[in-house]
């Protein structure tokens, strides 16, 4: 539906697009992220034919953009913009009407009827038809806009932060709206710069920085690919949604110096927040042996800390545990947060300074624990 | 009610309003006339064109015999009621072009005033807003202080000044293809300001024909004729059309550029026709009434608050507004013991309803 072929653009001596290339197919909903000055917004200004590039070429539906009409370009992609204040007094109505324009001449004054109907029930803004627009909350405007761009019915549909000023409730139910189009057959590409929203609601993920196209996929793979911790300029650990079950990143930020070894034995998020806790703490953190694919291995491989993993459901290799046994002897305080793996190594825990977090909801801080452990060797606490 | 109906109900009713304003008009002024022979009077004045031809007139320009096309139209008067010879020449041949020609030039100024303030998004817009007004002055007062140095007519020259002018900061604020309101704006501010200390110096060079000039700048309508109307009023009903024709763009241009370029409106292109066919009225409406303030500023914001902000019911309401407003504040200013410049009497009733309106915070948001 949308392609890019090394598409550039810059303003000025600042580059903000260089030869970005992309798809975005129909049934397909693409998050675009990256930090800010990626060229996010550019990139959908492209695309709705807004900004023309120096070079490259954009096609819609295999005609290039340069040689379409503006009108006619807003029959294939409709936009839902970033700056949702309409200083206006407009009716939430006469707003949507105007998504008709691409469609209608410009004496044409009737009623626009069944698109602009349509367009209020799937956004369920048809109680706002009469309310001005400038006397909307953020959500309802946002949702009307979505409404202005559903109107227009196109193919194609161009969201720049649709979620960026909205209540966690609108958040999702602005971003339902899309999905729904887009298993109605619809192409989306959304600027999204809540990654843990953009890993739920997108098929793709695109991640750009610098102008260009770092890393390009599946929402799991890019929030784990190496390059989003470049493009973000912090280290991050991946960790599962717990409801969705999608991918949620978190940025562990800049890292503390302490004095001292750790190993984390367990598996799943309470060892992976032990393990992050423990790191940005700056101690020296160890984990095994962890089922591989876990996310606690996951998070230990982002902060590039020691880990022993072993195949799921198996017994792990003799050589493996023997390596976790070298882990803990070296260690000064051994955290445990589950009883999971931990027969084979029993005999080595059984000599070192033990904390045990009970669950992956414990409030307590794990770093403050294992601090009042080092402070008090062992033998004290017996 | 259909935006359609509203329209034309709204319309009807100001145009009513404007008939009765005329008709009232007429009735004021040194000799005693009846309202109804007013009336009878005025309609005798109706004349429907019905024919064209093209004359070549003999014309001297600079020294130069010329011979000129002059369009020449044949009137067709479908009323004839009795009416005393005198208050009909007195209602027709002095009172009406005035009366008339201020409805015409209220029309042009608060239509050109609604899609100035739509276009640059901004409650402070009037249709002078880039300098046609400083411009039209310039041409005014030069050819009323230097007599020689312009070998053409006063209202020509005012007319030539304000679209040079116009052009001219169109041009500077344009870089490659692109105008961006805020530079027309600023462009419109620094040009107004240059042109306003030619205008100085002029009318210190003015000597003897200084009140003339200063009597041009305030806007006037004395000695207005029917030859006058018969030029700015087809002109102000072409541009008028063209305006109402973009009427759902001007809707569309509100939300933004970035919005507007989104729904498939040509930006540039819609922006050089809203900004050219405005300031040729408001050229037009200057040139012969020299510069009349606040119908353009003031009218829009009125009908805005009444009517809404859609540029379809607003434009055709806010021009009929204009046009008795001024039709109105013309009698005001000559029906004293002096006659004053309209000028002065739009300001002087204009700026006090502009800020009670501010004051009611009616007009932060457009």
């Amino acid at each position: 539906m949308i392609r890019l072929d090394d598409v550039s653009v810059s303003f000025g001596d600042l580059t903000v697009l260089d030869e970005v290339s992309c798809e975005v197919n129909r049934g397909e909903f693409v998050g675009l992220v990256g930090p800010n000055g990626a060229g996010k917004t550019t990139l959908l200004r492209t695309i709705n034919g807004v900004l023309t590039p120096d070079s490259g070429t954009i096609t819609l539906d295999g005609d290039a953009i340069a040689d379409l009409s503006s009108r006619e370009v807003s029959r294939r992609v409709a936009t839902v913009p970033q700056d949702t204040h309409i200083g206006f007094a407009f009716s939430a109505e006469h707003l949507v009407e105007m998504g008709r324009t691409p469609h209608r001449s410009r004496l044409d004054w009737a009623p626009p009827g069944d698109p602009v109907e349509r367009a209020l029930e799937r956004t369920e803004t048809t109680h706002l038809r009469d309310r001005t627009v400038d006397g909307l909350s953020g959500g309802e405007r946002q949702r009307v806009l979505l409404a202005r761009a559903l109107a227009q019915e196109t193919p194609a549909l161009v969201l720049d932060e649709p979620t960026a000023s909205l209540d966690i409730n609108h958040q999702v139910g602005m971003l339902d709206i899309v999905r729904n189009l887009v298993s109605d057959g619809q192409a989306a590409i959304a600027a999204i710069h809540d990654l843990d929203l953009a890993a739920r609601y997108c098929d793709r993920l695109l991640l750009l920085q610098g102008g260009q196209v770092r890393a390009s996929g599946p929402p799991a793979r890019v929030l784990s690919d190496p390059t989003l911790e470049d493009a973000f300029d912090t280290r991050t650990a991946v960790a599962r949604n717990p409801v969705t079950g999608t991918s949620i990143v978190a940025a562990v930020g800049d890292r503390a110096e302490t004095e001292g070894r750790v190993h984390v034995v367990g598996s799943g998020d309470s060892a992976a927040r032990a393990v992050g806790e423990l790191w940005r703490a700056g101690f020296a953190v160890s984990v095994g042996v962890v089922p591989e694919g876990d996310v606690a291995a996951e998070t230990a491989a982002r902060l590039d800390v020691e880990c022993q993993t072993a195949p799921p459901f198996e017994t792990p290799p003799a050589a493996t545990v023997e390596r976790a046994r070298e882990c803990i002897g070296r260690a000064n305080v051994v955290v445990r947060t589950d009883e999971r793996g931990v027969d084979a190594l029993q005999t080595a825990i059984g000599d070192a300074t033990v904390v045990t977090i009970g669950s992956a909801e414990a409030t307590d801080s794990i770093e403050a624990a294992v601090r009042a452990k080092l402070d008090r060797p062992a033998s004290a606490d017996d | 009610m259909g935006v359609r109906t509203r329209t034309a109900v709204w319309s009807a009713g100001l145009l009513a309003a404007l008939a009765v304003a005329v008709i009232a008009s007429a009735t004021i002024g040194p000799v005693d006339i009846g309202v109804w022979t007013v009336a009878k009077a005025s309609l005798n004045a109706v004349g429907i064109p019905t024919g064209l031809s093209i004359e070549a007139a003999p014309t001297t320009v600079a020294g130069v015999d010329l011979r000129v096309p002059v369009p020449d139209i044949t009137y067709t008067y479908p009323f004839s009621f009795a009416v005393p010879t005198i208050a009909e020449t007195i209602v027709r041949r002095l009172r009406l072009p005035r009366i008339v020609l201020a409805a015409v030039i209220g029309f042009a100024l608060a239509a050109a005033g609604t899609v100035m303030q739509g276009f640059f998004r901004n409650p402070m817009a009037d249709p002078s807003i880039i300098g046609v007004s400083s411009g039209a002055a310039v041409g005014a007062v030069a050819t009323i202080a230097l007599p020689l140095a312009v070998p053409f007519g006063l209202q020509t020259a005012a007319f030539v000044g304000a679209l040079l002018t116009a052009f001219a900061v169109y041009l500077i604020a344009t870089e490659g293809g692109r105008t961006p309101v805020a530079t027309l704006l600023l462009a419109g501010v620094a040009v107004q300001s240059l042109l306003s200390a030619l205008i100085s110096y002029l009318l210190l060079e003015a000597g003897e024909s200084l009140e003339k000039a200063l009597y041009w700048m305030m806007g006037y309508l004395h000695n207005s004729t029917w030859e006058q109307v018969e030029v700015t009023l087809p002109l102000a009903l072409l541009a008028f059309g063209v305006l109402f024709a973009y009427a759902r763009d001007l809707n569309v241009l509100l939300l933004g550029e970035e919005d507007a370029a989104a729904l498939g409106i040509g930006v540039e292109r819609t922006k050089r026709i809203l900004l050219g066919v405005s300031s040729i009225i408001t050229a037009a409406a200057v040139a012969v009434a020299g510069v009349i303030g606040f119908v353009g500023l003031i009218v829009p914001h009125m009908m805005r608050l009444v009517v809404g902000p859609d540029h379809r019911i607003l434009l055709p309401t806010s021009a009929l507004a204009g046009a008795t407003f001024l039709v109105a504040t013309d009698t005001l200013a000559r029906a004293g013991p002096e006659q004053l410049p309209v000028g002065i009497v739009t300001a002087a009733v204009g700026a006090p309803f502009f800020l009670y309106l501010l004051r009611r915070r009616e007009v932060h948001a457009l």
